[in-house]
């Protein structure tokens, strides 16, 4: 470790060190849902003729982070750069040592390209540990069908539509209004309650199932149980399709109509995009999320110190993290930037995303960037959110009522936190 | 005069120098260990050493990523004697395991025994019944899974046809159990039947035409000589079913897309034992606590083999 460091200020100083070696690398990009990097990979690979970039994609959050801690731990078969996403930095910082510590490639004096928090969250408590470059951030937004809504007699300007619901029972007396105008049992207000759930647990601000000191608090923090209690009035109401979110009928669902409306956080939009395809063009569009912000999501790039190009890797993670980077991936995925040089920039602050009906994502996803607050996830961040949310599809699938499902709720979590 | 010749000559053959003895007889001595040791060091680097190691690390809270930490003693085995949710999990891979491996082996007999009649195109029909076998396992997953689709899955509009409600194949224990099975039984089905038709075809003609002679009907002559000629066949079908089905784990996983699949079902009600243990694994990273589950899982193989081999021997005896 230390010879390597040794190695790389030395090439750092003369700042040669990627024209240096002729020899072919082949690195490879773990990422997960859309990343947005194709082009700037073929960018990287036309200025590096040596390098090769592989990206392998993994559509699902929760397989990609089970996968990624299985080879991390394994001590092979991840990427030679891996997306941490904010749910699992915790765990991985406490294992900071399988990592390249970024910080003996330079990383502290590129600093303010990120939220300072960005930049804090990848790093240990001591500061001398950094194992992630950020990427993006995840503010919140309503994704919703245009047309559905149109059919359901309601509103479809998005200023208007924004305006039907500042907070969340007023967008679940939206949705009540849209079930009776739709007349179609087969089209419902809301992808599912999980997604949902989520996002109102996100807004709440400093943490959700782990406090600070990583002390699970899912039966003591009033924010868990309000999110899982509003989530659920919308599966009272009649308002889910109950599909489960990254399943084949889920991804259908942004194609036919299954559902009308979708918390998204930013990188959604790119995932929208795939989904319900080209034919589809024009009927999502975007508008404020009730509640007002929030945050949800944004991931980092690390390089584990089982790759064997290590520095080569820590390279193409500095380039696909830089202020223009980020900008290309907003473009082509949606991503918001990480970076705050950005968002006075008109090419982000003015962005309208055409396949959206042009609604201004600048405006709606930047406006509020700045301000975010990051949300403290725990190490077992990944385990208790999937045990709890588990749960809630059990009663939204019926086989658990409210009150039995939220004691099952705490269990789950209390034995996953183990 | 004649006779020292040969002892000379035996006198010139250089004195069976030491080394070369030793060497010879080393060789013979020591060769078959060497003939055998490929199986027993790749036993040993593969079987005995992971055992062992799982054995280790079963007795002490080991996180996946940060090590060891602590001795625990028998700790998780106590902690899993007293887990729901593990003792869940054995109830569903037992559970279906009977509700696949019956009907399998029902219909591979009838099967078996239709095939084993005079067939146009017997070889065609041999080939056709064994290439669900041969078919991707994890193909056979989605495309089962999207048949069992709630909104847009063939079953279901079948049943639609018919008057019923669709069904979440996932909610419910029965119908995710049902649709499972179906997953299994579509593959295995068609090799157990090959292999009893192998077992028919060797049961001697003369025992049939002397039961046909003394009168037996068709339905007498299969329960009193086909079947009890198939028995040792019949077991070694039904082992292999219960090596497959304690191991059940891709088509479940499968049946579950999208986010924690791992999981089972909303409240695990098709988790089998080798999903927990890999969830436990790798989504709780409690890697000690697998580790006692792949142990325990061990000892009840080992007991349900122990079973089929006295069970194999009683009717042996029988015979």
């Amino acid at each position: 470790m230390i010879a390597t460091a040794a190695l790389t200020a030395a090439c750092g100083g003369d700042n040669g060190g990627s024209t240096s070696s002729g020899e072919k690398v082949t690195l490879r990009v773990s990422t997960f849902g859309k990343f947005g990097y194709t082009d700037l990979y073929t960018q990287y690979m036309k200025d590096h003729p040596n390098v090769t970039v592989v990206e392998t994609a993994e559509g699902d959050l929760g397989k990609y982070n089970t996968q990624l801690i299985q080879r991390i731990a394994a001590g092979s078969g991840a990427g030679d750069v891996v997306a941490i996403e904010e749910g699992q930095v915790v765990n991985f910082l406490q294992s900071a040592d399988k990592f390249v510590n970024l910080q003996q490639y330079g990383s502290n004096e590129l600093k303010d390209n990120w939220l300072p928090w960005k930049y804090a969250n990848a790093t240990t408590a001591d500061g001398k540990t950094t194992i992630g470059l950020g990427t993006d951030v995840g503010g919140l937004a309503m994704c919703y069908r245009k047309d559905l809504f149109e059919k359901a007699g309601l509103p479809t300007d998005r200023v208007e539509v924004g305006k039907l619901w500042p907070t969340w029972d007023e967008y679940i007396a939206t949705g009540q209004k849209y079930q009776a105008g739709i007349k179609d049992a087969k089209s419902h207000f809301v992808d599912s309650a999980t997604n949902t759930y989520n996002s109102i647990l996100m807004q709440s601000g400093d943490h959700t199932y782990f406090d600070r000191s990583d002390k699970l608090v899912i039966d003591s923090n009033p924010a868990v149980k309000s999110a899982w209690d509003e989530s659920l009035k919308m599966v009272e109401t009649g308002l889910s399709a109950k599909l489960k979110a990254f399943s084949p009928e889920w991804n259908a669902g942004f194609k036919n109509g299954s559902f009308a409306t979708l918390a998204c956080p930013a990188w959604m939009t790119g995932y929208i995009k795939d989904q319900a395809g080209a034919a589809n063009s024009g009927k999502w569009d975007i508008t404020t999320i009730p509640g007002g912000g929030g945050n949800w999501g944004g991931s980092w790039l690390g390089v584990p110190t089982q790759s064997k190009h290590q520095k080569e890797a820590v390279e193409l993670a500095k380039f696909l993290t830089t202020g223009q980077s980020q900008l290309a991936a907003f473009k082509a995925a949606g991503n918001l930037p990480s970076n705050p040089k950005l968002y006075t920039e008109a090419a982000l602050k003015d962005a309208k995303n055409d396949y959206f009906n042009n609604a201004p994502v600048g405006e709606l996803f930047v406006a509020g960037a700045a301000n975010l607050k990051p949300v403290y996830l725990g190490a077992k961040n990944q385990p208790v959110r999937d045990a709890v949310e588990n749960t809630l599809r059990a009663v939204e699938g019926g086989q658990r009522t409210a009150a039995a499902g939220w004691t099952e709720a705490i269990a789950a979590a209390q034995k996953a936190a183990k | 005069m004649t006779t020292t010749t040969p002892e000379k000559v035996a006198g010139a053959a250089p004195p069976a120098t030491g080394w070369r003895q030793r060497l010879r007889r080393a060789d013979t001595r020591l060769s078959p260990y060497a003939m055998v040791s490929p199986f027993f060091i790749l036993f040993a680097v593969f079987g005995l050493f992971p055992l062992v190691y799982t054995a280790w690390v079963s007795t002490h809270d080991w996180s996946l990523l940060a090590g060891d930490q602590g001795w625990l003693g028998l700790g998780n085995y106590r902690e899993l004697m007293q887990d729901k949710d593990f003792w869940n999990a054995m109830l569903n891979t037992f559970g279906m395991f009977v509700v696949a491996t019956i009907p399998q082996l029902v219909l591979a007999m009838v099967l078996a025994q239709m095939l084993n009649s005079r067939l146009r195109g017997a070889t065609w029909w041999r080939m056709g019944i064994l290439l669900p076998n041969v078919t991707s396992v994890a193909a056979v997953g989605i495309i089962f899974t999207m048949m069992f689709s709630r909104d847009f899955g063939l079953f279901n509009w079948i049943l639609g046809h018919l008057g019923v409600d669709p069904i979440a194949w996932q909610d419910h224990r029965w119908s995710s159990w049902l649709a499972i099975s179906t997953m299994v039984d579509w593959r295995w089905t068609g090799y157990n039947a090959l292999i009893l038709l192998a077992a028919l075809q060797s049961v001697p003609t003369e025992i049939y035409e002397a039961a046909r002679i003394d009168g037996a009907n068709g339905w007498r002559t299969f329960w009193s000589i086909t079947v009890p000629m198939l028995r040792p066949t019949l077991i070694f079908v039904s082992v292999v079913a219960t090596i497959g089905g304690t191991q059940l784990f891709t088509e479940p996983l499968l049946f579950n897309p999208g986010a924690n699949s791992i999981g089972g079902g909303t409240t695990g009600q098709f988790q089998t034992a080798a999903m927990y243990l890999i969830q436990q694994a790798f989504t709780g990273q409690r890697f000690g606590y697998a580790a006692t589950i792949a142990w325990v899982l061990f000892l009840f193989i080992a007991v349900f083999s122990a079973v089929n081999v006295l069970l194999l021997r009683r009717i042996r005896s029988a015979e």
